[in-house]
């Protein structure tokens, strides 16, 4: 049975027993954050674990490897925003429209 | 923590494998622990054993060696002689005041926390052991190159690693490079995957293995295994290019192309850059061990012959620190053949220290093998060093450390204006090593930066700082905090608490 | 070879020494045993703070600190990433935020700026805190620097004004006229010198020794957590619980933690601070980093599931009265000391520095150094343990 997974709104199939990361390159995707700093995409390098490139929420529960984790039916796997989501409910965007930097400043 | 086991073993692959199977069967209660999910390590690495398929075996060396290894495994297992737990990763180890280790582990990923629940055993985070064998293997070397950072560059393991643990091919045309005898396999792998291999780039002058008499002779089986790796790079049309080095990765948002060079001895261009279109750029120089659970435990390490740092060991695989015993890449890469012996020669020194005295013939024949396999490592590494003038290819916006995107300018400026004279300092002051795999990639590199502008050999002194990690891996600070009493936000804010004089 | 002042230890006091008595026209040599701000400097947060001291000779320094690292030093402060976040103080009970008043009324006495933050204001300080807490303050001179890049540059700009500095020298003894001291005896070598200054930090207790003088300096451990690299502003400024100001002023030697919690320019998140007294010991504690986790999570609840990737240890220069060490000893002539600033060294560097370099040339000094005095400990053998 083929498992069916989303990424950014498209549907990604994998084979029982393949990683997350082998099936978003399967299906010809091979950049799946952003970097911190420079921006620059980034998906697999080493493939096993160590060097944490590989980075990608899965549902809901960020900064996964996604080399690591087995491609599940139904799976959804968002972008890997760094901590983004670590608090349920939390609106980075709007705290930082909002908060402290003026208070602090002000 | 409820029991000590009498041995802890880190590490599944063919050294762990080994010794976890050895040591049980000399009488031994053992713990395994794996950070994958399956049995096998790196070198034999495959799919999912649920979903095997007959072919997945294709290309596995010393198949029936690990068949049977974890045909033991699942056996003592079941006889609950050996405990295993896949799917979680050490990320310290402590002491106690009997000498007693104790092991602090977290689940890999957020899918084996959730399956070590649904088995049943509470997810464990502290394990003990009266005796502890580290084998936790090694993965590819690297060396930073402009470029090396574009999507479609993977280490030549993880491009092995795609294809033999999940059956898909990382492109569809590919070069491999770097240096040493794996690039072959990665390559006649990609090759009968269906992917178009454009070229091996091999930075040495040689298949060396076949001029290093001495080395071949003593380790029975590699020359042929080496013919057959030519025949198959002939069958498939794979161009075996030597003395070259890719200069640069080019590509917008992804891999589009790389430009090799011609380079001499020490790996300076010689020749005209030259331009090959690809989508995959597999890469590769040699490997390096892991080593941060035995360099939290203090062991004494030594340079190898491949300029790696290595835990120095006796000829039973002890350690300097006592009850810590090292098998397998760690002591010196030297791959599976090596490793299993190691592993077995660990845990027979284990049981003897622990009361169990082994055969003594079978321990001195594990020692002849294993010396006669180290004198073919040995071979094998001199015959693919890394090109001595290396940090010469870099840029001055050539990522060194791709977690915290430090560009090789950053680390010259560490260097040149302020002062950083060796490998810690210039980590501390530009931030090499200090992102989330903290040091694992870009630490060989970063050692051999400080040593260049410092204008000596890479040394233990330059490679120790970058190999170390206070914490093995990352853990979530709710699995930390868990190690504390319990507290209440109310008590940890208590300003009643202030106990000043 | 012969100077006007060598200067021992190229940690962040060292250097900020060394920067300011070449400013002030001293031909300077640094010496330093290892590698620069490889021993106390490299383990810090970065700390430059008014809001955990209470008024006294420390906050006086610290407050004086603050108008060096902003003016004098201003024009270099994108070097060590100086960055003006300030400091927001929080408690978990109506009490703890009567504490936090009436310590805020001595402090404001003496310079500090302090806002009153109510219940209700602090999530727009800190989106994350925990919600139950009670109040807090607000200290918007409290800064964060990265210490190793100050004690750098502040080595390179001195180098760059005629300074030596020589690493991997140690300092094994002392050149003496009578009981005067003209210089150093180093693994390298001997330097004649004016003056020597002894900023060897936590292991400056030993150069003294070395002099024959007697100045309690003892190590108090610390780690540190870091966290992954989390979205830019995640936590905005330094924050931390009522009881650190009180740990900060104990003397007691058994662990303490209390949750200090800042984010850093390169996106992680740090964790500190224990404080224990247990010699040099360099082994991680699990108790003390479990604590750390335990009562960060306290503060910011969404910190539970971010990992830490690395923790580090460091050794604050800790003195019996919690007071630095700082100018001329008169016990041996020569020798002036800079040292014992414990857990505030990186933000008293800069005062120190100029209060120093401002002594040495005769000059006036701009802050009294006497509560600093170098001889107003009782000798070794009738020190209090």
């Amino acid at each position: 049975m083929t498992h069916h997974l989303s990424f950014r709104g498209v549907t990604v199939a994998a084979e029982p027993g393949q990683s997350v990361a082998a099936a978003l390159i399967a299906a010809g995707i091979t950049d799946w954050r952003t970097t911190g700093k420079g921006g620059r995409p980034r998906g697999l390098f080493c493939g096993i674990g160590v060097c944490f490139d590989c980075l990608i929420t899965v549902d809901g529960i960020p900064d996964q490897r996604a080399c690591l984790v087995a491609a599940a039916d139904g799976m959804r796997l968002g972008d890997a925003e760094p901590g983004a989501d670590v608090e349920p409910g939390a609106d980075f965007e709007e705290a930082g429209r909002t908060g402290g930097e003026d208070v602090a400043r002000a | 923590m409820s029991h000590v086991h009498d041995v802890a073993v880190v590490g599944a692959g063919p050294a762990g494998l080994a010794a976890a199977v050895e040591a049980a069967e000399a009488g031994l209660g053992v713990l395994l622990i794996d950070t994958a999910g399956q049995p096998g390590g790196q070198y034999w690495r495959h799919y999912d054993r649920i979903h095997a398929r007959p072919e997945d075996r294709i290309g596995h060396h010393d198949w029936p060696v690990f068949t049977r290894l974890r045909t033991r495994l699942d056996e003592l297992a079941a006889e609950g002689r050996i405990r295993y737990l896949p799917g979680h990763q050490v990320w310290l180890i402590t002491r106690d005041a009997e000498g007693a280790f104790t092991l602090r582990v977290t689940a890999a990923t957020s899918t084996s926390a959730t399956a070590g629940r649904r088995s049943g055993d509470a997810d464990p985070t502290t394990l003990a052991a009266h005796a502890l064998i580290l084998c936790a293997g090694g993965y590819d070397r690297q060396l930073p190159v402009p470029g090396w950072d574009l999507p479609g560059v993977l280490t030549a393991g993880g491009a092995q690693a795609l294809l033999k643990g999940h059956r898909t091919p990382a492109g569809q045309r590919a070069v491999v490079a770097g240096t040493g005898p794996f690039l072959l396999p990665v390559a006649t792998g990609l090759a009968r995957a269906g992917v178009r291999v454009a070229a091996v780039i091999e930075a040495n002058a040689t298949v060396g293995w076949l001029r290093s008499p001495a080395g071949a002779v003593s380790a029975p089986g590699k020359g042929v295994e080496a013919l057959r790796y030519a025949a198959s790079m002939l069958r498939h049309r794979i161009p075996y290019r030597t003395r070259t080095v890719i200069r640069e990765v080019l590509g917008d948002g992804r891999v589009e192309a790389v430009r090799v060079a011609r380079v001499d001895g020490d790996g300076r261009p010689t020749g005209p850059d030259e331009e090959i279109a690809v989508d995959l750029v597999a890469l590769g120089w040699g490997f390096t061990p892991s080593l941060e659970l035995p360099l939290m435990l203090g062991a004494e390490t030594a340079q190898d012959t491949d300029g790696s740092l290595v835990v120095a060991v006796d000829d039973s695989q002890r350690s300097s620190v006592d009850g810590l015993y090292v098998a397998g890449e760690a002591t010196g890469v030297g791959g599976a053949t090596l490793a299993v012996q190691e592993g077995r020669l660990s845990a027979l020194a284990v049981a003897a220290d622990r009361g169990h005295p082994a055969d003594p013939a079978r321990t001195r024949r594990l020692r002849a093998a294993v010396r006669r396999a180290r004198r073919f490592a040995a071979a094998m590494h001199r015959t693919y060093p890394l090109p001595r003038a290396w940090p010469d290819w870099l840029t001055e916006t050539t990522l060194v450390c791709r977690c915290e995107e430090v560009p090789y300018a950053d680390l010259r400026r560490a260097h040149h204006d302020l002062g950083a004279e060796d490998a810690r300092t210039l980590k501390m002051l530009a931030r090499p090593g200090m992102g989330w795999c903290q040091g694992r990639v870009c630490g060989l590199a970063t050692a051999g930066i400080a040593a260049w502008l410092g204008g000596r050999e890479t040394g233990v002194d330059d490679l120790r700082p970058l190999a170390t990690r206070s914490l093995a891996v990352p853990v979530p600070l709710g699995e930390l905090a868990a190690l504390a009493e319990e507290t209440t936000p109310a008590e940890a804010l208590d300003e009643g608490g202030r106990n000043g004089d | 070879m012969s100077v006007d002042l060598v200067v021992v230890g190229a940690g962040v006091v060292g250097a900020a020494s060394a920067y300011f008595a070449t400013l002030a026209g001293l031909r300077v040599v640094v010496v330093e045993r290892g590698a620069i701000a490889g021993g106390t400097s490299s383990a810090g947060e970065g700390n430059v703070l008014v809001s955990d001291k209470e008024a006294g000779p420390e906050l006086d320094l610290a407050l004086y600190s603050q108008r060096i690292w902003r003016e004098d030093l201003a024009e270099h402060g994108d070097l060590w990433e100086f960055e003006s976040k300030g400091g927001l103080v929080v408690a978990a009970s109506e009490q703890g935020v009567a504490s936090l008043r009436a310590l805020a009324v001595h402090q404001r006495r003496a310079g500090v700026e302090v806002r009153d933050v109510t219940r209700s204001e602090l999530p727009d300080y800190e989106p994350h805190l925990a919600p139950q807490l009670a109040g807090g303050a607000f200290y918007p001179q409290d800064a964060q620097v990265q210490p190793m890049l100050v004690a750098a540059h502040l080595l390179r700009l001195a180098r760059a004004g005629g300074a030596q500095v020589r690493t991997r020298t140690e300092v094994t003894g002392f050149l003496r006229a009578g009981d005067r001291v003209t210089g150093v005896r180093t693994s390298s070598g001997d330097i004649t010198a004016g003056a020597v200054l002894n900023a060897a930090g936590t292991w400056a207790g030993g150069i003294a020794d070395l002099a024959g003088v007697h100045v309690p300096v003892l190590p108090r451990r610390g780690f540190i957590l870091v966290t992954q690299p989390l979205p830019a502003r995640t936590i905005r400024h330094k924050v931390y619980a009522a009881e650190y100001v009180g740990d900060v002023a104990s003397s007691d030697a058994a662990l303490q933690t209390s949750p200090v919690v800042e984010g850093t320019a390169g996106g992680t998140v740090l964790i500190g601070a224990s404080r224990e007294r247990v010699g040099f010991d360099r082994s991680i504690s699990v108790p003390a980093i479990g604590t750390l986790a335990a009562k960060a999570i306290a503060l910011f609840p969404m910190l539970r599931e971010v990992r830490a990737i690395r923790t580090y240890l460091g050794f604050r220069p800790y003195c019996p009265d919690h007071l630095p060490v700082i100018g001329a000893d008169p016990r041996a002539p020569g020798l002036w000391h800079a040292c014992g600033h414990e857990g505030a060294g990186i933000g008293l560097s800069a005062g120190t520095g100029k209060l120093i370099s401002q002594a040495l040339v005769g000059q006036r000094t701009d802050l009294d150094l006497t509560p600093f005095a170098p001889d107003r400990f009782p000798p070794a053998e009738e020190a209090p343990r």
